[in-house]
């Protein structure tokens, strides 16, 4: 009755204890790492907060500096595409590769390429799509999704991967040491980089001022999939420029820190124009994006930098795995990015939050995700999405608590259940499947101070 | 200084100790404390579940019963927070004001911040493991919280300082959730439940033989897990750790 999707999907999650143990412990090092960098910087709540202005700044003056970064982009010898949608986002890709007769595509690792759905667009249109990071390629050979925005595949282990090369990429039985299959995938990649018609990658951040993009990766794959192919696609959420190198400064302390808990990403390529000869095109999207800038309530959502550090705290995402949430992005800000993608489909997701607040501190652009992920709550009754049995409770519990009479003379009884009225029994199954309930005791305080028990009370009474 | 003591409802009831031990603290300092008598609930789990407007007539009762004190007092920290911070809110919302949530606060807070006290006889001759409530570490601030890089502080800490023969520990994962979240619990109860458990067994491998916290709500949810899985430690309200010589 009280199941949410998540819900349901976090405890099947929990059945194989070591996996989830797992990966709360794994994830959980990545925040303390997080901790440690943080903290060898004094200045790192300032800079927090400046990353908030800065990009509360940009996004509220979208049109100027996207216009700013078009134009340079463009004096650069960049095309600059715009696509209001999904749809036109990967058709503008498609006519973009179908006109350079594009058979082989090398991808480094965008969430927005996701979002759009755009592999499976592609390679139903014959063309080879290749994710060149390794978490996104061993999905990719696995044929799943991310579960993580940071660490895709963290929810496989190392053994799963082994098992999946030997299949994939031939490597040796029961070979699951972490060197030995990264270097069987890029070994496989190196052929796909050598092949490939054109590398597409996703943007970090655009900086208005030079038309310049910046993409952060570990395995040096974005240079590799732009450098030998004389096409580069890269596409942005809107959201994603800035206005100079000055702010850039402040993303790149604060995205690796937050993110893996290393002091920089190891590559931080900038791209500016094409290579010679070459076609460098940036395709800004949309997709929904305009809309959020006119919420007020959630407008800061578009700061995200996409570090996923306030997926590594959150307890709930921890134990429950990327796979538990219904939208692609999981954890407190996919919660929030798919209620404004679409509040109906993805009302089940607002559940796996315990409201510990430990996102809104992590967050280096300081989202309030906690707070936004309330304020979702209080509107799913209006959306028709609330839980029937969590309403009847919520209105059970106001006619007690707004008749102290009531409430006074129910306290005299000695168990819960008699206590809360009985809409509270749809709560009661699931309480008592890991805890005891709470007794009463033998007398309630307020029974005692009508009695005037308590202002006599002295020393030893208690 | 008159003191209206908030007792939130779940602790009138079922910790009533825990009233009496946060009376028997504001009266030891000679602070006239009253009881409002119709209090029920602050409204709090309706809100958390959703259904914010349901706490609105709480809102209004609690604020009438309240507006004469010059300060509210609970030993509740998240009960405290969303006075605090979600009450002002809700009103407005009906072109009220909340009166009294810039005077309300949790007992530590109020020991610590408002009273400022230094001294408390008695002694508490065990080892208690610290543990910090999230609404009473993120919303109210008794403690910088391990996310944040600001200097480190805890006022129950210090308070329990103040109590001879206690030795205070802390757990690894210091700040994590134990899991209670209010309707959490129950809609989500397959990760609120590892979350206790992990939660207890980071208590435990301090060796201590008491969690105790400013919250009862989570101290509750995690007395509900030890009892049923008859683990060796037990929960202890820190007020009833600061008043034992009284
Ligand atoms: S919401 Fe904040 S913490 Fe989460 S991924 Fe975005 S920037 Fe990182």
């Amino acid at each position: 009755m009280m199941s949410t999707q998540h819900s349901i999907a976090a405890e099947k999650f929990q059945e194989d204890k070591k996996q989830a143990s797992w990966h709360n412990e794994t994830l959980w090092f990545v925040r303390e790492k997080r901790d440690r960098m943080s903290k060898s910087l004094p200045e790192w709540e300032e800079l927090r907060t400046i990353a908030e202005k800065i990009k509360l700044h940009s996004v509220s003056n979208l049109d100027i500096y996207l216009e700013e970064f078009s134009k340079n982009a463009e004096a650069n010898g960049v095309i600059v595409h715009w696509a209001k949608d999904a749809k036109e986002h990967n058709d503008i890709v498609y006519d973009i590769l179908s006109k350079h007769k594009v058979k082989k595509l090398v991808k480094s690792k965008s969430m927005l390429t996701e979002e759009c759905h755009l592999n499976p667009y592609l390679i139903d249109k014959g063309i080879d799509v290749i994710e060149s990071d390794l978490g996104e390629r061993i999905l990719q050979l696995n044929h799943t999704a991310p579960s993580h925005i940071v660490m895709p595949a963290i929810h496989m282990t190392r053994q799963e991967v082994g098992e999946l090369f030997e299949e994939k990429l031939h490597t040796e039985k029961g070979n699951s040491d972490p060197t030995y299959l990264t270097r069987a995938a890029r070994a496989s990649l190196r052929n796909d980089f050598l092949t490939a018609d054109a590398g597409m990658t996703g943007v970090n951040f655009a900086v208005a001022s030079t038309g310049e993009i910046v993409v952060c990766t570990n395995e040096g794959n974005a240079d590799m999939g732009t450098s030998l192919p004389d096409l580069h696609i890269a596409v942005m959420g809107m959201e994603k420029v800035i206005p100079d190198h000055e702010a850039l400064s402040v993303y790149t302390r604060l995205l690796a820190r937050s993110a893996t808990g290393q002091p920089v990403t190891t590559y931080t390529s900038h791209f500016k124009k094409p290579k010679k000869g070459g076609e460098m095109h940036v395709i800004i999207v949309d997709n929904g994006r305009s809309e959020i800038l006119t919420n007020n309530e959630h407008i800061k959502s578009l700061n995200c930098i996409r570090c996923g550090a306030c997926m590594n705290t959150c307890p709930v995402y921890r134990r429950s795995g990327g796979y538990s949430y219904t939208y692609f992005i999981p954890g407190p800000i996919g919660i929030n990015l798919g209620m404004l993608k679409d509040p109906h489909k993805y009302t089940d997701n607002v559940s796996a939050c315990s409201l510990c607040y430990s996102c809104n501190n992590v967050c280096p652009v300081k989202i309030d995700l906690a707070d936004q992920i309330y304020e979702w709550r209080q509107n799913l009754d209006s959306l028709g999405a609330a839980s029937s049995s969590k309403k009847m409770i919520s209105l059970g519990m106001q006619f007690l608590f707004t008749h102290p009479t009531l409430f006074n003379t129910s306290l005299k009884f000695t168990s819960l259940i008699n206590w809360v009225p009985r809409s509270m029994a749809f709560g009661l199954k699931e309480w008592e499947e890991g805890r005891s309930l709470p007794k009463f005791a033998k007398e309630s305080f307020t029974s005692m101070w009508k009695k005037g028990k308590i202002k006599t009370i002295k020393k030893d009474e208690q | 200084m008159k003191i209206g003591l908030f007792i939130p409802c779940y602790v009138n009831t079922v910790y009533p100790e825990v009233a009496i031990a946060s009376y028997k603290l504001l009266t030891h300092f000679g602070l006239d404390v009253d009881y409002p008598v119709d209090q029920t609930c602050c409204g709090q789990p309706m809100a958390n579940a959703g259904f914010e407007n349901k706490a609105l007539p709480l809102a209004n009762r609690f604020n009438s019963m309240f507006e004469t004190f010059d300060y509210v007092v609970a030993p509740s920290g998240s009960c405290v927070g969303f006075v605090k911070d979600s009450y002002p809110k809700i009103l407005e919302k009906e072109g009220c004001l909340s009166e009294v949530s810039s005077k309300v606060y949790d007992i530590c807070e109020f020991l610590h911040d408002i009273l400022k006290i230094n001294k408390l006889p008695g002694r508490f001759q065990h080892k208690v493991s610290l543990h910090n409530s999230c609404h009473g570490l993120r919303e109210l601030k008794l403690g910088s919280a391990s996310e944040l890089n600001i200097p480190s502080f805890s006022k129950v800490k210090d308070l329990l300082g103040l109590i001879e023969g206690v030795e205070v520990v802390e757990p690894a994962k210091i700040d994590e959730c134990c899991g209670f979240g209010g309707m959490f619990s129950i809609e989500e109860p397959a990760v609120s439940i590892c979350m206790g458990q992990d939660k207890i067994k980071n208590h435990i491998n301090t060796g201590a033989e008491f969690i105790t916290g400013p919250d009862s709500s989570c101290l509750m949810h995690m007395g509900g897990i030890i009892e049923k899985q008859n683990l060796p430690i037990k929960t202890i309200h820190v007020v009833q750790i600061l008043s034992a010589g009284l």
